[in-house]
C-alpha cells in the first residue's frame, strides 16, 4: 500500500484499470441480454412485418380470401382456398403415414432389440434424412420418385377409380406424392425427440411393469408410450409444422394447380408452393396477396409450433 | 424368462412361467419387433436410394468446369455453376457474420448469466419456435425489410433471409456446447478474481470453441441447403457475380430452376450441383454428429 501511495499516478490507473474492467464487464452482459432478448424480437419483427405487408390485400380480400378459389393475376382477384386445402391434405397424409411408422422406429431404436453398435449408426442415418436439402428431394422426387410410382397409382385408378380419393387420371405431380415425400422428411423429426422421450423414461417403468409379467410389447404400449406420450405428441405437432411450410419440395412435386378435387392423384397447391412459384414474377397487388397467403402460413405453423413447445417443456419440467 | 421357473417359499410353490394358454401375447410381440424393424427399414431406404440415386446421375456431368465455368445458355452443352458456388459461399458468408455473433452472445447469455431465470425461458421458448418458422417465410421477411427498402434483390438480402434461418440453430448448438464446460473452471477462473466477462472470453469461450464451430458448421450446412428464402432475396444470376447489391445464383436455387426446365444439359447440371450440394451438407453433419458424440463420451 506504501508503494501506491508514493506513486499517486499508479493508483490512479489502477483505478481507471478497475473502470475498465468493470465498465467491460457491464456492457458485455447488456450485449448478452440484448443478444437474448433479440432472438425473441425477430421472431416478433417477422410475424408483424409480414402481417404489416399483407395488410393492404387483407383490407382488400378480407376474409373472403380464405374462403374463394378464384387465383386470377389478370383481374387481380385473388382466394386462397385450393391452397389452404393442399396444405391441409398434404400434412395430414404426411402425418397418416409418419406416425405410426416414426413412433415404430422410435420405439425399436430406443429399447434393446438391436445391439448399441447396430442402433447408433442407423439412428444418425435417419437424423440425416433431415439433413438433405429439400431441393435434391425435390429433384430426386420429379426424376426418380414419380416414374417409380406411375405404376402403382394406374393400379389404383384402374381398380379403385370408384372411391373418390383416387377418382381422376394419375398425375405424377399430385398432392398424394408431396404427401408421400412430406412424410420421409417429417419421420426424422418423430423419431428423434420420440425416442429421446423414450429414452428418457426411468428404468424403474420397464422393471415394473416386466416385473408384473407383461411382455415386452405390453410394456412398450400400455406403460412406455403413455409415459412418454407429451414428447411424442410434442414431436408429431413439431413435423406437422415443417409438413406445412415446407416449400422447394412442394412446389416441385404438387404440381401447382389451382383446384380442388377430392382425388389424390390429381395435381394441387399448397400455401408455400404458390409462393415459391408465383413471388418471382409478381405484381404489385399480387405480392401483397401472396403475403397475406404467407401471413396464414405464418399464423397456422405459429400456432403449431408453439402448442409443439408447450407440450415438450411440459413433458420436461415433469422429467 | 422362457425357461420355466420355479421358487419355493414357506411350501408354497409360485410358479413364474408366463400363462400357456395365451400363445397370442409371445406372437403379438414377435409381430410388433417385426413389424417396427421392417419400418426402421422402410425409413432408411429412401435415404439410402437417394443418395445412390444423386450419385449416380451427378458424377457424369461433374468435373473442373463445374467449378470454374458459368452454365450455358439453354441448348448448350458445355458448363458448371461455379457462379453458384461462389454465390453460396457469399451469401452464407453474410448470414453467418449476422447470426453468429447474434447467437453466440444469446447462448452466453442462457448458459452463463440467465440459468434458470424467466428470460431465459422465455428465450429457449422463443429460439425454439423461431426454429420451427418455415424458411420460405424467413425469406418473405427479408423480402419486405430487405429488398423492398434497398430496391432490388440482392446477395445481402439472402444473406439477411439465411440468417435467420442459421440463427436458433447457432444459438441451441452454442447453448449445449458451453453448458459442456465444467463449473469448476469457472468457479477457479472467479476465485483468482476475474470477473464475468474475463471468466467468459478467457476460459469459457476458448473451452467451448470446438462446440461453437460445430454449431456454426452445422448451421451452414442446414442453411446453404435451402432454396426457399433465396427464391425472391437472392434471386438468381446466370453470370459471376461478387456484388452484394445485386441478384446473385446459388446451388440450391440453381438446382431447382434446372429441375423445371426442359432442357437436357441443364438437367444433368441440376444433378451435378444436387451431387456437390448434398456431399457438402452430408459430410458436414456427419463429421459434426461424430465429433459432438465423441466430445459426449
Amino acid at each position: 500500500m506504501s508503494s501506491l501511495a508514493e506513486h499517486p499516478h499508479r493508483s490512479q490507473s489502477l483505478e481507471k484499470r478497475v473502470d475498465t474492467v468493470q465498465i467491460a464487464n457491464q456492457s458485455f452482459y447488456w450485449l448478452a441480454v440484448i443478444g437474448a432478448v433479440g432472438i425473441g424480437a425477430v421472431l416478433l419483427w417477422i410475424a408483424v412485418q409480414i402481417g404489416i405487408s399483407a395488410w393492404p390485400a387483407i383490407q382488400s380480400y378480407g376474409i373472403q380470401f380464405l374462403t374463394t378459389t378464384t387465383w386470377d393475376p389478370v383481374r387481380n382477384v385473388y382466394g386462397a382456398l385450393p391452397q389452404i386445402y393442399g396444405t391441409l391434405v398434404t400434412a395430414a397424409i404426411a402425418l397418416v403415414i409418419a406416425i405410426p411408422v416414426g413412433i415404430g422406429v422410435a420405439v425399436f431404436l430406443s429399447e434393446d432389440f438391436l445391439p448399441n453398435s447396430v442402433r447408433t449408426p442407423i439412428a444418425l442415418a435417419i437424423e440425416l434424412i433431415a439433413a438433405v436439402p429439400s431441393v435434391v428431394i425435390g429433384l430426386w422426387g420429379i426424376f426418380v420418385l414419380i416414374p417409380f410410382l406411375r405404376p402403382f397409382y394406374s393400379f389404383l385408378y384402374d381398380n379403385f377409380s370408384w372411391i373418390p380419393l383416387f377418382s381422376t387420371p394419375p398425375r405424377g405431380n399430385s398432392l398424394l406424392t408431396l404427401g408421400l415425400v412430406l412424410s420421409v422428411m417429417i419421420l426424422p423429426t418423430i423419431i428423434a425427440i420420440s425416442r429421446g422421450s423414450l429414452i428418457a423414461l426411468p428404468r424403474d417403468l420397464r422393471q415394473g411393469a416386466l416385473a408384473l409379467g407383461a411382455t415386452r410389447w405390453e410394456t412398450i404400449l400400455r406403460v412406455l408410450i403413455p409415459a412418454a406420450f407429451s414428447g411424442i405428441v410434442g414431436s408429431i405437432m413439431l413435423a406437422l409444422g415443417r409438413a406445412m411450410g415446407e416449400t422447394m419440395a412442394a412446389a416441385m412435386l404438387v404440381g401447382n394447380s389451382n383446384q380442388i378435387t377430392p382425388s389424390l392423384l390429381a395435381p394441387g397447391a399448397t400455401i408455400a408452393s404458390l409462393i415459391a412459384s408465383q413471388f418471382g414474377e409478381a405484381g404489385r397487388e399480387q405480392v401483397a396477396a401472396l403475403l397475406y397467403s404467407g401471413l396464414i402460413l405464418m399464423i397456422l405453423t405459429l400456432i403449431v409450433n408453439i402448442l409443439a413447445e408447450v407440450i415438450i417443456q411440459k413433458f420436461q419440467n415433469v422429467e | 424368462m422362457a425357461t420355466a421357473e420355479e421358487i419355493t417359499g414357506r411350501g408354497k410353490k409360485i410358479n413364474l412361467t408366463r400363462s400357456a394358454r395365451s400363445p397370442f401375447r409371445s406372437y403379438f410381440d414377435f409381430f410388433m419387433t417385426i413389424l417396427t424393424g421392417a419400418f426402421t427399414i422402410l425409413t432408411i431406404v429412401p435415404l439410402a436410394a437417394l443418395v445412390w440415386d444423386v450419385a449416380r446421375q451427378g458424377i457424369g456431368r461433374l468435373g473442373i468446369q463445374s467449378f470454374t465455368e458459368l452454365p450455358p445458355p439453354p441448348g448448350l452443352e458445355e458448363g458448371g455453376f461455379g457462379n453458384a458456388i461462389l454465390g453460396t459461399l457469399i451469401t452464407l458468408g453474410i448470414a453467418a457474420a449476422i447470426s453468429v455473433p447474434f447467437g453466440v452472445l444469446a447462448a452466453v447469455y442462457l448458459s452463463e448469466f440467465g440459468r434458470g431465470t424467466r428470460l431465459a425461458y422465455g428465450v429457449k421458448f422463443a429460439t425454439n419456435v423461431l426454429a420451427g418458422v418455415p424458411a420460405i417465410l424467413a425469406g418473405l421477411f427479408a423480402y419486405t425489410v430487405v429488398v423492398l427498402t434497398t430496391g432490388g434483390f440482392s446477395a445481402f438480402a439472402g444473406g439477411v433471409a439465411l440468417s435467420v434461418v442459421m440463427m436458433p440453430i447457432v444459438v441451441r448448438a452454442t447453448e449445449e456446447g458451453l453448458l459442456l464446460v465444467p463449473q469448476e473452471m469457472r468457479q477457479a477462473a472467479i476465485g483468482v478474481g476475474a470477473t464475468n466477462f474475463q471468466t467468459i472470453s478467457r476460459i469459457v469461450i476458448p473451452a467451448a470453441l470446438p462446440s461453437i464451430a460445430t454449431a456454426v458448421t452445422l448451421a451452414l450446412a442446414r442453411a446453404g441447403g435451402e432454396a426457399a428464402p433465396l427464391l425472391f432475396t437472392a434471386l438468381n444470376n446466370n453470370f459471376w457475380s461478387t456484388d452484394l447489391w445485386a441478384p446473385i445464383a446459388t446451388l440450391p436455387v440453381l438446382i431447382y430452376f434446372y429441375a423445371i426446365i426442359p432442357y437436357k444439359a441443364q438437367q444433368e447440371i441440376a444433378w451435378a450441383a444436387a451431387l456437390v450440394l448434398l456431399g457438402i451438407v452430408l459430410i458436414v453433419s456427419i463429421s459434426s454428429r461424430l465429433l459432438a458424440r465423441q466430445r459426449l463420451q
